[in-house]
């Protein structure tokens, strides 16, 4: 017992030494040398400002801008407080901010239903994508409000859409942060 | 439901399955003491561990010692991860300057990482350093997974072994298991992670402006509301990657940041989603090789994985039912798989895993006793969110938790056994290990301890006003909150409906109770059976002994298993998610 406990003290210093300080720092040193942008976090850059990262959504709310999902992380897409909204399938707060999403996409959009992803929050509220049908969904508001023809915004969204990973892994999906910057270079708002 | 959704899926369970044999015959190796191809890197580090703790690496421990030894080392470990939180102020690797952890927090946090639970109350990114997360929290992931295989081991030894009270040495199981299964899976893992855009740095939170800065309204702590223009987005950093492969490898599932495997930096892709998903189930799946490998019965050990398999597709299949076929209360969205969407029940979910690979996840991460989270659980629909609870409630033995999935299935094997002695009017028999009297009550004890300690708590907080003070969703869905709570804690899993508030005394303590309770009072029935069938001769087989190698044996596992579990939980789940369910259909909002 007593030995058991003094090997039990030397024991867990060595390997927090191990595990807990040189092994992190192993993994530290091969993905700054590997992979440097990546571990760094995607980080986007204009004019030598860091501006995003193209792993995390930002909030748009107005119509010459695709709009991303809602968002419970902070005020909205606060990248240091990461939450879905953990509101349960009958609970009213949610099926009264999808109803009023609902009718104020209508009103934007003149298009119904409302895709299903563009009026749920995301699990991370930091989602920086949305589904195919979600753009195709906002595509003629965007175009009006910026001059454009709905084929020029078409065409700027198939080049943020992204695919299956392989062929077959996950769901395609559009970029809307980058999507967002594109179009600001290819065609400034009003 | 989609076919490209169920391609997916099965050729995840393809993948788990063709990656069996390979490990289970490694970690075989390994914890034979055989030669390994890693032996000319690793024994060095290993007879360095010995020499500086002193450990006699020929000597071999009985049951007890091995517990004592176990105990001890989980008690030590404990501490130093409180007095870590409760220092992180002043120790390095804290560029936020976060303060220390309070105590009633560092308690429940501790009790949580050590007990291979990872169960969080708090936002990791607003409150554990980067020291704290690496060296103790990651730590914790290393060795409480450890913990877990090596009383498997010992499990698995005192099957394989007769007329002996030995069964290895924990000090250098536990140094085998981290240095030659743990270490170069993650050291490998956490850049195949980190290729898909999984951050690992020790910088400070970056800042940047966004792109179209918004005016939003918020409720202040008065509870009036105002408007505020938000024009920056802080992007919190830190040394992810490492920590994620190993959260995942060894079933642990506390993530680096609140929003866990949901957010882009620690699951940016949805390969980086498939990766984590193998990891989950990689180990413990292979324990079921090793577990008919060492005992000479690999048939034995594909029966158990079969059994497995079943209940863990049949679990995905009723998740992905109930989520793809959406809300009925989400009036004039289009909730429809087409072309263009997955759809189903969105909310809570990212768009680049949809439905199937959110249900994939949900259903491997609560099989397992992982409690990691690529989505929030909390917002499934009713009968979706209640796989994931019976998923616990069945003791995570559909593959389970490094470890603890197969000793948890251990115990529902010498039940299975035991019931078929039962009805033939035998004697039961086991690998040619005798089922006596003292084994069944033992096996009993592991079961009555889980149920106690869920339904026990969760009864107390339920009449009690700072138990129901953390629901935040109203009606029948604020029980299911309470009872995944310590469903979750007392199964040692760590995910949540997450909506409840659990940092507060009551939470914190409590459920780090039943962490502790769920953990060690588990381990000890399960080794004195280990520690007892490694004494018994063993007894030919004959033609009146029931075999456990073929459909018959499996079909009588997965019959035990959900009979146990229907019959104890069936009334608690009937009063939650079912009578949500019902609630939801008839139009019913709370």
């Amino acid at each position: 017992m007593k030995n058991n406990l003094r090997i039990a003290i030397l024991f867990t210093l060595i390997t927090t030494v191990l595990f807990g300080v040189i092994y992190p720092l192993t993994v530290n040193g091969l993905a700054q040398l590997l992979f440097p942008s990546k571990a760094n976090g995607s980080l986007l850059v204009k004019d030598g400002h860091v501006i995003g990262s193209a792993l995390l959504g930002q909030p748009f709310s107005s119509p010459g801008y695709f709009h991303s999902r809602p968002s419970y992380a902070g005020t909205g897409y606060d990248a240091a407080q990461s939450s879905g909204s953990n509101l349960g399938p009958t609970n009213h707060q949610l099926i009264e901010r999808v109803k009023a999403d609902v009718d104020r996409l209508h009103a934007e959009n003149h298009g119904a239903p409302s895709p299903i992803d563009l009026v749920t929050a995301s699990a991370s509220g930091l989602d920086p994508e949305i589904s195919l049908a979600a753009a195709e969904f906002q595509i003629s508001r965007v175009a009006r409000a910026r001059g454009m023809s709905e084929t020029d915004v078409r065409s700027l969204v198939s080049k943020h859409t992204l695919g299956r990973q392989l062929g077959f892994l996950g769901e395609p999906r559009v970029r809307v942060l980058e999507l967002n910057l594109d179009l600001d270079a290819v065609h400034p708002a009003p | 439901m989609t076919a490209n959704g169920w391609f997916q899926i099965l050729f995840y369970l393809l993948v788990i399955l063709l990656l069996t044999k390979p490990i289970g015959v490694f970690m075989t190796r390994v914890f034979n003491r055989e030669k390994t191809f890693l032996d000319a890197l690793l024994r060095p580090v290993e007879k360095l561990v010995y020499r500086l703790t002193g450990v006699d690496e020929h000597r071999e421990m009985r049951w007890t010692e091995y517990t004592i030894a176990m105990l001890l080392f989980s008690g030590v470990s404990m501490a130093l991860l409180y007095l870590i939180e409760r220092t992180q102020k002043w120790l390095p690797f804290n560029p936020q300057k976060l303060p220390n952890v309070e105590p009633g927090l560092a308690f429940g946090t501790a009790a949580s990482f050590t007990t291979n639970t990872n169960w969080q109350s708090y936002v990791p990114e607003t409150t554990m350093s980067y020291f704290t997360q690496m060296a103790g929290l990651a730590y914790h992931n290393f060795v409480s997974a450890a913990v877990g295989m090596v009383l498997a081991i010992v499990v698995i030894r005192g099957i394989a072994r007769r007329e002996t009270d030995k069964l290895g040495n924990f000090w250098v199981d536990t140094t085998r298991c981290l240095l030659w299964v743990l270490l170069p899976f993650c050291l490998v893992g956490s850049m195949v992670l980190v290729s898909q855009g999984v951050i690992q740095n020790f910088k400070p939170y970056a800042t940047v402006e966004l792109l179209e800065p918004q005016t939003v309204q918020v409720t202040n702590a008065d509870g009036k509301s105002s408007t505020q223009r938000v024009t920056q987005q802080v992007i919190a950093q830190g040394p992810v990657a490492s920590q994620e492969v190993i959260k995942e490898l060894g079933t642990n599932g506390g993530g680096f940041f609140n929003a866990n495997s949901a957010h882009p930096f620690e699951n940016p892709t949805p390969l980086s989603n498939f990766f984590e998903l193998v990891l989950i189930f990689a180990i413990p799946s292979g324990l079921t090789y090793t577990l008919g490998r060492v005992t000479g019965s690999e048939r034995h050990g594909w029966a158990v994985w079969a059994a497995m398999a079943f209940l863990f597709l049949a679990a995905v299949t009723a998740t992905y039912w109930a989520e793809a076929k959406g809300n009925p209360l989400l009036l004039g969205t289009d909730q429809r798989a087409h072309a263009l969407q997955s759809g189903g029940n969105m909310e809570g979910k990212e768009t680049r895993f949809g439905i199937a690979n959110s249900v994939l996840f949900a259903a491997a991460t609560t099989d397992a006793s992982c409690g990691a989270v690529n989505s929030m659980h909390d917002s499934y629909t009713p009968l979706g969110g209640m796989v994931p609870l019976i998923n616990i409630m069945l003791g995570e033995v559909v593959f389970g938790g490094v470890g603890a999935g197969l000793y948890g299935i251990f115990v529902f094997i010498v039940l299975a056994v035991f019931i078929a002695g039962l009805m033939v009017g035998r004697t039961p028999e086991y690998l040619g290990k005798k089922i006596e009297s003292y084994d069944v009550k033992m096996a009993m004890l592991a079961v009555l301890i889980l149920t106690f300690t869920i339904l026990g708590f969760s009864a107390f907080a339920v009449v009690r006003p700072f138990g129901t003070a953390g629901v935040s969703n109203p009606g029948p869905h604020g029980l299911s909150q309470i009872l995944y709570a310590y469903v979750s804690s007392a199964g040692n899993n760590g995910s949540a409906f997450a909506g409840i508030n659990a940092n507060t005394m009551w939470y914190n303590t409590s459920t780090g109770v039943a962490q502790l309770l769920g953990r060690f009072f588990m381990i000890i029935p399960i080794m004195a059976i280990a520690g007892n069938l490694a004494r018994k001769k063993t007894v030919p087989e004959s033609a009146g002994t029931f075999p456990v190698t073929g459909a018959l044996f499996a079909t009588l596992l997965v019959s035990t298993i959900l009979i146990v579990g229907a019959l104890t939980f069936f009334p608690a789940l009937s009063l939650g998610p079912i009578l949500e369910h019902l609630l939801m259909a008839a139009g019913k909002v709370f």
